[in-house]
């Protein structure tokens, strides 16, 4: 069997915190505390918590704008940590992100095309215009909105926008970190079903991260449970909110009124 | 127009546009030429040949004036520019570096900060020479931990921002990730304290110009005007007044100009009007 394309193995990541006494060390938060999970490839794995669970680090991690203390994130078998920052950076179209504020994830000097081109510019990828214009009718926008700039779309459409950015590259795994919690319920639904239906015409992985157990439920085919930086349950999502192991994820259900 | 434009914005944009007008004006045509003496002239009274009369060697001094005038926006212009560019860049290179490289370029500029510009000025002069040349280094030099402090305050505010996260996981490096999204994102930022800093600038070399450092005769310039006309203040006081009067202009015409636009660009960072 090979690799599954992504893996966290017993990842730990602490932030020094202010010192408080000139005499003693800096306190120590630990954000992550040794979590695992797996996600293999074409699936959707929804990280849920509260926040300060970690959640948000993890991501981050994941996309090795952090680096951890212990453990390792393994990429399709090879680990991110490990990568030379060449070779990081000619991986990182395999990979991509879409973040939660759509007002603050596109430049606002910018056109959309030109942001939409961003990663295909890094790893210097020919016909550029073609592929933004094929992005953008992927999450139905038109080819004439690359002209446009960021402040002459709605919050929804810039978070197509974004997604165009991320599947531009043709990457195999999406990270999605409050993807869809800045926006309207209404808006939301749509963004979810854009969001499936490209999984399933581009087989995505996807790393869906929401506070949100109801979104992560609609979405998500595996489910993490995180509780203070600790990974403290993954199963399938039937599974996970039909019959769950841990007190902590009942209390979560009970609080989402399931 | 929805929102009305500040009035110091509007007073120091008038301000501005009579001191450039008067220097650009000079390039084709003065009065008078301005190094033209005329002794049998001399000290001689508002006129219709001589608008604001003449000075201790006849020569016409409204001519004098807008070359003045030339000559001080150039050396502003200049050392600006010189030392913006490179405060900028410093800036901007501390932001994406970080660390240890941050802190040592930002202690740097905190030195320079903290020596008189005007005591390096004089310095430079006493070591290479007064010249128009010097005065232009010295100022440029004073202006780079100015831009640097700047542009490193805005800059890490930008590199915080989603986009240039996305534009990191679309595996961009820190150089191009800072003329792409950094720089043009803290442009505002840098021309409003390039306009105060013009102000700086000018001030400066009326000051290097009054102490013989500056611009060397017969090249005219307020501040050297000032000078000259300092012994003579009691036999014709309004030698020294005019060269005073247009260095207030310029400087609080340029000054309020920043000021304005950073209430334009920075709305948060206005006082209340």
């Amino acid at each position: 069997m090979s690799a599954p394309l992504l893996e966290a193995r017993a990842v730990t990541r602490r932030y020094r915190m202010p010192r408080e006494s000139l005499f003693r060390a800096p306190p120590v938060l630990t954000a992550v505390d040794s979590a695992s999970f797996i996600l293999e490839r074409g699936e959707t794995l929804g990280i849920v918590g509260e926040s300060g669970s970690g959640k948000s680090t993890l991501a981050r991690m994941v996309m090795a704008f952090e680096t951890p203390d212990a453990g390792q994130i393994l990429f399709d078998g090879q680990d991110l940590g490990q990568l030379s920052a060449g070779d990081l950076r000619r991986q990182r179209q395999r990979f991509q992100m879409v973040f939660q504020d759509p007002f603050g994830s596109l430049d606002p000097r910018r056109s959309v095309g030109w942001s939409i081109a961003e990663p295909l510019r890094a790893i210097g990828a020919e016909n550029r215009a073609h592929r933004v214009a094929e992005a953008l009718e992927q999450v139905n926008l038109h080819a004439a909105d690359a002209e446009k700039y960021p402040h002459e779309f709605s919050g929804g459409q810039r978070q197509r926008i974004a997604i165009a950015r991320a599947i531009v590259t043709r990457p195999e795994l999406i990270v999605a970190d409050e993807a869809v919690s800045a926006l309207d319920v209404s808006v939301q639904a749509q963004i979810l079903n854009l969001l499936m239906d490209l999984q399933d015409e581009l087989g995505l992985a996807m790393l869906f991260i929401s506070h949100d157990l109801a979104v992560v439920a609609s979405i998500c085919d595996q489910i993490l449970v995180m509780q203070h930086g600790k990974s403290i349950e993954q199963g399938r999502a039937t599974e996970v909110l039909n019959a769950p192991t841990q007190d902590y994820t009942k209390s979560l259900l009970i609080a989402a009124g399931a | 127009m929805k929102t009305r434009l500040p009035v110091n914005f509007l007073i120091g944009a008038v301000l501005v546009a009579l001191v450039l007008g008067a220097a650009a004006l000079s390039l084709v045509w003065t009065p008078h030429d301005f190094a033209q003496m005329n002794i049998k002239a001399k000290f001689g009274p508002a006129s219709s040949t001589y608008w604001l009369g003449t000075d201790q060697l006849g020569r016409d001094v409204v001519s004098q004036l807008m070359a003045a005038a030339r000559n001080s926006m150039t050396v502003a212009l200049a050392a600006v520019l010189i030392g913006g560019s490179i405060g900028t860049a410093l800036g901007l290179l501390a932001s994406a570096i970080g660390g240890w490289v941050e802190d040592l370029v930002m202690r740097i500029a905190d030195i320079g900060f903290a020596f008189p510009a005007l005591l390096f000025a004089i310095m430079l002069a006493a070591v290479f020479g007064p010249s128009l040349t010097n005065a232009v280094l010295a100022i440029s030099f004073i202006n780079i931990p100015v831009f640097a402090r700047v542009a490193r305050a805005s800059a890490n505010q930008v590199w915080t921002r989603e986009y240039v996260a996305a534009a990191q996981a679309a595996g961009l490096n820190r150089a191009v990730i800072s003329w792409d999204h950094i720089l043009p994102n803290i442009g505002a930022a840098i021309i409003v304290q390039a306009t105060i800093e013009f102000a700086v600038a000018i001030l400066a070399e009326a000051a290097l110009s009054y102490l013989g450092l500056g611009a060397q005769p017969p090249a005219p310039s307020w501040g050297r005007m000032l000078s000259e006309a300092q012994t003579l203040m009691y036999l014709a006081p309004q030698l020294a007044i005019y060269p005073g009067l247009c260095i207030v202009a310029a400087v609080l015409g340029f000054g309020l100009l920043g000021d304005g636009l950073r209430d334009i660009t920075d709305p948060r960072l206005s006082r209340e009007r």
